[in-house]
C-alpha cells in the first residue's frame, strides 16, 4: 500500500525538489501549486501526510491547514508546514490552525526524509 | 534520470521562476505608490520569498541572504509599519537588477559577484533603521493574502518563551529529567507523544511515568482528547538543546520542564552514569555543494533559449488536427495510385487539391507556432521609460497598445532594440523638459506611446511621442555641415526626416551617452531592413513625432514577384512593389550622362539597370523594350529595368549566407518549382547602394 | 544522380593512415579527406550568383539547401571545359563560424579512394604551379603515383568567402 503524500508549494523547483526526494525514497507524491488547488483534491482524495509551503497565493499553507482539518478524514492525518520563518509567532500560528510540525527552509532531502519518517 | 541530472532540471526550473519572479517585482514595483493596494506588496512580497527560499534550498547563498534583506522591507511594507517610499522603491527595484544578475551568474556556473549587493545592503539597512512613517491602511483589494492571526476559540494561551537552553558542562550530568504536560488539544494536530518518546529513547535509556490522574470515566472519554501527563528520566549526556528540539513541535501546546541529572556533588538521583560526553549538536541542514567554478562564460541574457519556444496548447492541437487531416488525405491519394480507373482522375484532382489546402493550411499553423506577442518585446520599457524619464528629470507616461500583437519568434528578438533605441531617442530628443512643456501650453507629463497592430500581411509598430517633433531647420542644417546633402537642394519634409538615418548624423548638441551618438539610427534603420521591413517617420514641431515601423509576420515566408533579366530569374518582394509599367520614349531621359531618370506621375525616378549591377546579358538594353518595376523602401523610389514579369507566388526564404555568403543586393534565395535556385532581391539594399554610389553622396529623388 | 559515397561498407581506416577520396583535374590526381566528403553528384543547373569570381559558378539545390558549386578548374588556374551530363560535383563540408559549411566542387572525374599512411605523407614542395600552396596539404607517394593531398578547409574558405568582386 504506497504512502501518497501531497505537496502544496506555488514554486515550481521546490515542488519538483520535495516531489523528487519523495518519490526516490519510494513514496507515491501529489502535487498542487496552492491551498485552493490543494483542498480540491483533498474533498475528495485521501492522503497519508500534507506538506505545504506557507507563503502562497490565493490561500497560505496555514488557512489550508486549518481547511483540511475540518474534512473528516484529515483530522488525523499529519501535516508539516515548510516555512524559512521559525519565529514563535508562527509556531503558534500553525499549531492552532492544526500544524503537526514544521521544517525549516533551506532543508535537504536528508532532513525531509527524516522529519516525513517520524510522522509516518 | 541520476541524482545528479534531476537536480540540474530542477535548478533550471528554479532560475526560470525566479526570472519570472523578479520580472513580477519589477512591474509590481513599478505600480507602487503611495496608494497601492495590499494584494500587489504581497505579489512582490512573495516573489521575494519564494527566490530566496529557492536559493537557499539550492546553495545559493549570496542571492539568499541578500534577497533576505530585500524581503525584510518589503515584509515592513505588507505589514504596514512602513509606508511605501519613491525612495524605498529606487532601492527595491535597483534590488531587483542585482538579484538578477547574481541569478545569471549563478545560472552561467559563474561566481556570484556581490559587489551590487554590498552596496545595496548598506542603503536598504539605512531604509530599515529609519522608523518609516506608519503606512495609512493600505486599500484592500479583494482577498488579503496574509490571514490576520487567529485567536483560539476559548481562552488564547498567554504567548509563549522559547525555552532557554539551560548551559551544563556534559560531563557534570547523566541525563536529563523532563515533565511533559500537553494541552488536551495535543492530538489534534498528529502529535504523538509515542514518537516523541521514541526519538528521546534514540539518545539513551528512557523511563516513561505516565500520569493518568486526569482521565475521565470511559463514557466521558473522548478520544481525541490528550488527558495523560509524563514524567520521563533520560540517561543520556547530551545539550538540552538537543531535548529541546524533540520538543519542538510540541513545546508552544505543552508545558515542559527540565532538569539535568547531574553526577557527583550535586544534588539529586544519578542512576548509572551516563557514558563519556556524547556531544551531539543538532543537525543543521548541510548546504547542498556549489556549483564548481567553470571556464568564465558571458552569461545568457535572462530568460533567452534561442533552442525552445512555449507553445500555447491551442497551437499545438491546432496543428495536430490538421496533420491528421493531411494524412488522410494523403492515403486516400495513395489508394488511387495503387489502381489506375480513368474514373478516379476526377477524384485525383479534387484529392490534390485538397492536399494542396492541407498543405497550406499546415504551413500557416507551423508558422503560427512561432509568433509571440509582442509584449514580450513591450515588457522591457516601463521599467526602462521610469529608469530614464527619472535620469532626463522628465516626466513621462509610458502607454502600451496591441501587447497581444503576434509576430515571429526571430522578428521579435530582432525588433528589440532598434525599438530601445527608438525610445530612448524620444525621451531624451523628443520629449521636452516639464518646465518647457508648461512653457508651451502642454501638460506637464508628456505620453510616450508604443503601438502595435497587424496590417495587411505586416506588424505596424509605432512610436508616438507628443514632445517637441523633429527640427527641420536644425536637422537641415547639420547635413549641408556634414555635406551630406548639396548646399541648395530642396527636400520634401520627408526627405529631411530620413535624414536623420544616415549614419554619422546626430543634431545632439552634446552627444549625451544614451543616443546622441550618431551611430544609432542608421543601424536601427539597418537592422529593421534587414528583417524585410521598413521605417518612416512624420512629425510636426511643437506636436511629436511618430515613427512607424512596417515588418514582415514572418522571416521567413515572401509574398514574392518573379521576374526574369536576360536568362535569369529573381524574385522580388511584392510589399516593396509599388507598380510596374511599360516605359515609352517620352518619359525617360538621362542627367549628363550619369545617371537615367523615368517620368513616373509628378517625380522623376532614377533607373537601375539590374542587368548591368549583376552582369548578366539582358534581352534588350533599350528601356522601352523591358520593364520598370517601381519600388520603394523608407520613402524613397527607384525603377528597376527588367526584362519580363513572371508569377507572383510565395516563396520560402533561404540563406544564402550559411553555406555561401551575404552578396550586396540579395536577401537571399529561394527553390523554384522546378527545383532550381532563385535568387531574391533586397530592394531596400538594393536602392541604398545605388543611390550612395550614384553621387558619392545621399542621392535624393527629385 | 547522387551517391552516397559513405555507406557502412566503407572500411575504418587503419591507424597511422587516412583515407582520402581522390579524383582526376587536368592530368592530376588529387585527394581530399573523405571524412569532409558528403557525397558525389552529378551536374544540375546552376543558379549564377552575381560578383562572384568566374571560379564560383554558383549555386544550386542540395535537398532544400542552398550550395554553392566552385569549378576547380578554373580555381586551379587550369583552361575551362563545358560541363555535361558527365560532370561530376564532389560535395564537401568543412566547419566555419557559423556552423558547418556545405560547398560543391566541380571535377573532371573521381578516381578511387585511398588508404595513406602518414609516413608516406610529404610536405608541399616550394614551386608548386597554379594551385596555392594554401590549399596542399602535402604530397602522397600512393602505389607509384603521386597524390595531390589537399586541404579542403582552405580551399572552400578562400574561394567561397575570401574574395569578393566589388560591384562595377
Amino acid at each position: 500500500m504506497a504512502v501518497t503524500i501531497l505537496a502544496v508549494d506555488d514554486s515550481a523547483s521546490m515542488r519538483q525538489m520535495v516531489s523528487f526526494t519523495l518519490k526516490h525514497a519510494g513514496y507515491t507524491v501529489v502535487e498542487a501549486t496552492d491551498g485552493v488547488e490543494a483542498l480540491e483534491y483533498a474533498r475528495s482524495n485521501a492522503v497519508n501526510l500534507v506538506l505545504t509551503d506557507v507563503n502562497m497565493p490565493r490561500m497560505d499553507g496555514i488557512t489550508l491547514v486549518r481547511e483540511l482539518r475540518q474534512l473528516d478524514p484529515y483530522k488525523f492525518v499529519p501535516m508539516l508546514v515548510l516555512t524559512t520563518e521559525a519565529g514563535q509567532d508562527k509556531k503558534m500560528q500553525g499549531k492552532q490552525a492544526g500544524a503537526t510540525g514544521w521544517l525549516v527552509k533551506p532543508f535537504n532531502p536528508e532532513k525531509l526524509l527524516a522529519t516525513i519518517a517520524k510522522v509516518l | 534520470m541520476t541524482l545528479d541530472l534531476e537536480m540540474e532540471e530542477i535548478i533550471k526550473v528554479f532560475f526560470e521562476e525566479s526570472f519570472e519572479g523578479l520580472d513580477a517585482m519589477e512591474s509590481g514595483l513599478l505600480t507602487l505608490d503611495a496608494t497601492a493596494d495590499r494584494e500587489t506588496i504581497n505579489t512582490i512580497f512573495r516573489a521575494a520569498h519564494s527566490i530566496k527560499g529557492g536559493a537557499g534550498t539550492f546553495g545559493f547563498m549570496e542571492i539568499a541572504e541578500f534577497t533576505h534583506s530585500v524581503e525584510t522591507l518589503l515584509d515592513e511594507m505588507r505589514n504596514g509599519q512602513r509606508a511605501v517610499s519613491a525612495d524605498a522603491v529606487q532601492v527595491l527595484l535597483q534590488s531587483v537588477d542585482v538579484i538578477r544578475e547574481m541569478t545569471q551568474s549563478a545560472q552561467a556556473k559563474q561566481p556570484i559577484v556581490t559587489v551590487g549587493a554590498d552596496a545595496l545592503s548598506g542603503e536598504l539597512a539605512r531604509i530599515l533603521a529609519q522608523k518609516g512613517p506608519i503606512a495609512a491602511a493600505p486599500a484592500a483589494a479583494g482577498t488579503a493574502a496574509a490571514p490576520p492571526p487567529v485567536v483560539a476559540a476559548g481562552t488564547a494561551p498567554p504567548k509563549p518563551v522559547p525555552q532557554a537552553p539551560i548551559n551544563v558542562a556534559l560531563d557534570s550530568i547523566s541525563g536529563w529529567r523532563i515533565e511533559f504536560v500537553p494541552d488536551p488539544t495535543l492530538f489534534k494536530t498528529c502529535n504523538d507523544p509515542l514518537r516523541i518518546f521514541a526519538e528521546l529513547a534514540g539518545l539513551g535509556r528512557l523511563e516513561v511515568t505516565a500520569h493518568v490522574e486526569q482521565l475521565p470515566l470511559l463514557q466521558a472519554l473522548d478520544p481525541s482528547h490528550c488527558y495523560l501527563s509524563w514524567s520521563l528520566v533520560l540517561h543520556a549526556a547530551v545539550e538540552h538543546s538537543r531535548i529541546i528540539e524533540v520538543f519542538d513541535w510540541v513545546e508552544t501546546v505543552s508545558k515542559i520542564s527540565y532538569e539535568p541529572v547531574y553526577v557527583g556533588p550535586k544534588p539529586g538521583e544519578s542512576s548509572a552514569a551516563g557514558a563519556g560526553a556524547v556531544p551531539v549538536a543538532p543537525a543543521r541542514p548541510a548546504p547542498l555543494a556549489e556549483s564548481a567554478a567553470a571556464p568564465v562564460v558571458t552569461p545568457a541574457k535572462a530568460g533567452s533559449d534561442a533552442g525552445s519556444i512555449r507553445v500555447a496548447t491551442e497551437k499545438v492541437d491546432a496543428l495536430i488536427n490538421l496533420v491528421g487531416e493531411l494524412v488522410i488525405t494523403q492515403s486516400m491519394l495513395g489508394r488511387f495510385a495503387e489502381k489506375y480507373d480513368p474514373e478516379d482522375l476526377e477524384s485525383l484532382r479534387r484529392g490534390l487539391i485538397q492536399l494542396a489546402r492541407n498543405t497550406r493550411e499546415l504551413q500557416e499553423s507551423v508558422m503560427q507556432i512561432r509568433m509571440l506577442p509582442i509584449g514580450f518585446s513591450f515588457n522591457r520599457f516601463p521599467r526602462l521609460v521610469h529608469d530614464l524619464s527619472r535620469k532626463l528629470g522628465k516626466k513621462v507616461e509610458l502607454k502600451l497598445c496591441g501587447e497581444n500583437t503576434e509576430l515571429d519568434k526571430t522578428v521579435l528578438e530582432k525588433i528589440g532594440d532598434p525599438l530601445v533605441h527608438l525610445v530612448r531617442n524620444a525621451l531624451d530628443h523628443g520629449m521636452e523638459l516639464p518646465e518647457k512643456r508648461l512653457a508651451a501650453g502642454k501638460s506637464e507629463t508628456g505620453t510616450l506611446e508604443l503601438n502595435a497592430f497587424h496590417e495587411g500581411g505586416s506588424i505596424i509598430i509605432e512610436v508616438k511621442d507628443d514632445g517637441a517633433g523633429l527640427n527641420k531647420a536644425r536637422i537641415l542644417g547639420k547635413a549641408r555641415e556634414r555635406g551630406l546633402i548639396e548646399p541648395d537642394a530642396q527636400l520634401t519634409d520627408d526627405q529631411i526626416y530620413n535624414l536623420i538615418f544616415v549614419a554619422g548624423f546626430s543634431t545632439a548638441d552634446q552627444v549625451s551617452d544614451l543616443s546622441g551618438r550618431g551611430v544609432g539610427m542608421d543601424v536601427v534603420r539597418r537592422n529593421i531592413n534587414d528583417l524585410g521591413g521598413t521605417v518612416q517617420i512624420f512629425s510636426s514641431e511643437g506636436v511629436g513625432s511618430t515613427i512607424r515601423i512596417r515588418l514582415p509576420l514572418t522571416l521567413a515566408i515572401l509574398e514574392g514577384q518573379v521576374l526574369r533579366v536576360g536568362k535569369e530569374i529573381y524574385v522580388a518582394s511584392l510589399v516593396s512593389i509599388i507598380e510596374t509599367v511599360q516605359p515609352t520614349r517620352e518619359h525617360l531621359s538621362s542627367v549628363a550622362g550619369r545617371s537615367e531618370l523615368f517620368k513616373h506621375r509628378d517625380s522623376y525616378l532614377p533607373i537601375i539597370r539590374l542587368h548591368d549591377l549583376f552582369d548578366i546579358e539582358p534581352d534588350s538594353r533599350d528601356i522601352s523594350k523591358g520593364l520598370l518595376v517601381v519600388v520603394e523602401s523608407d520613402g524613397r523610389r527607384v525603377s528597376v529595368l527588367v526584362d519580363e514579369l513572371l508569377a507572383q507566388q510565395q516563396v520560402v526564404i533561404k540563406s544564402l549566407e550559411t553555406n555561401f555568403k551575404h552578396v550586396p543586393g540579395l536577401a537571399g534565395a529561394t527553390i523554384h518549382g522546378d527545383g532550381t535556385v532563385a535568387l531574391i532581391l533586397d530592394i531596400p539594399g538594393l536602392i541604398s547602394n545605388f543611390l550612395e554610389r550614384q553621387s558619392g553622396r545621399i542621392e535624393l529623388a527629385a | 544522380m547522387s551517391m552516397d559515397i559513405k555507406p557502412a561498407g566503407v572500411a575504418q581506416a587503419a591507424s597511422g593512415t587516412e583515407q582520402y577520396l581522390s579524383f582526376l583535374l587536368g592530368g592530376e590526381e588529387y585527394g581530399v579527406d573523405i571524412q569532409k566528403v558528403q557525397e558525389i553528384k552529378g551536374w544540375d543547373t546552376v543558379t549564377r550568383v552575381p560578383y562572384s569570381p568566374p571560379y564560383v559558378l554558383g549555386v544550386i539545390n542540395l535537398r532544400g539547401s542552398i550550395v554553392p558549386v566552385i569549378d576547380l578548374r578554373l580555381r586551379f588556374g587550369l583552361e575551362k571545359v563545358p560541363h555535361d551530363a558527365t560532370t561530376v560535383i564532389i560535395v564537401v563540408h568543412v566547419p566555419g563560424d557559423r556552423g558547418e559549411r556545405t560547398v560543391g566542387m566541380v571535377v573532371d572525374a573521381v578516381a578511387d579512394v585511398y588508404d595513406v599512411a602518414g609516413a608516406n605523407i610529404l610536405p608541399p614542395p616550394e614551386a608548386l604551379g597554379a594551385v596555392e600552396k594554401v590549399f596542399v596539404r602535402g604530397l602522397a607517394n600512393q602505389d607509384g603515383k603521386m597524390l595531390i593531398l589537399i586541404d579542403v578547409d582552405g580551399l572552400v574558405i578562400s574561394s567561397v568567402v575570401g574574395e569578393s568582386q566589388a560591384a562595377a
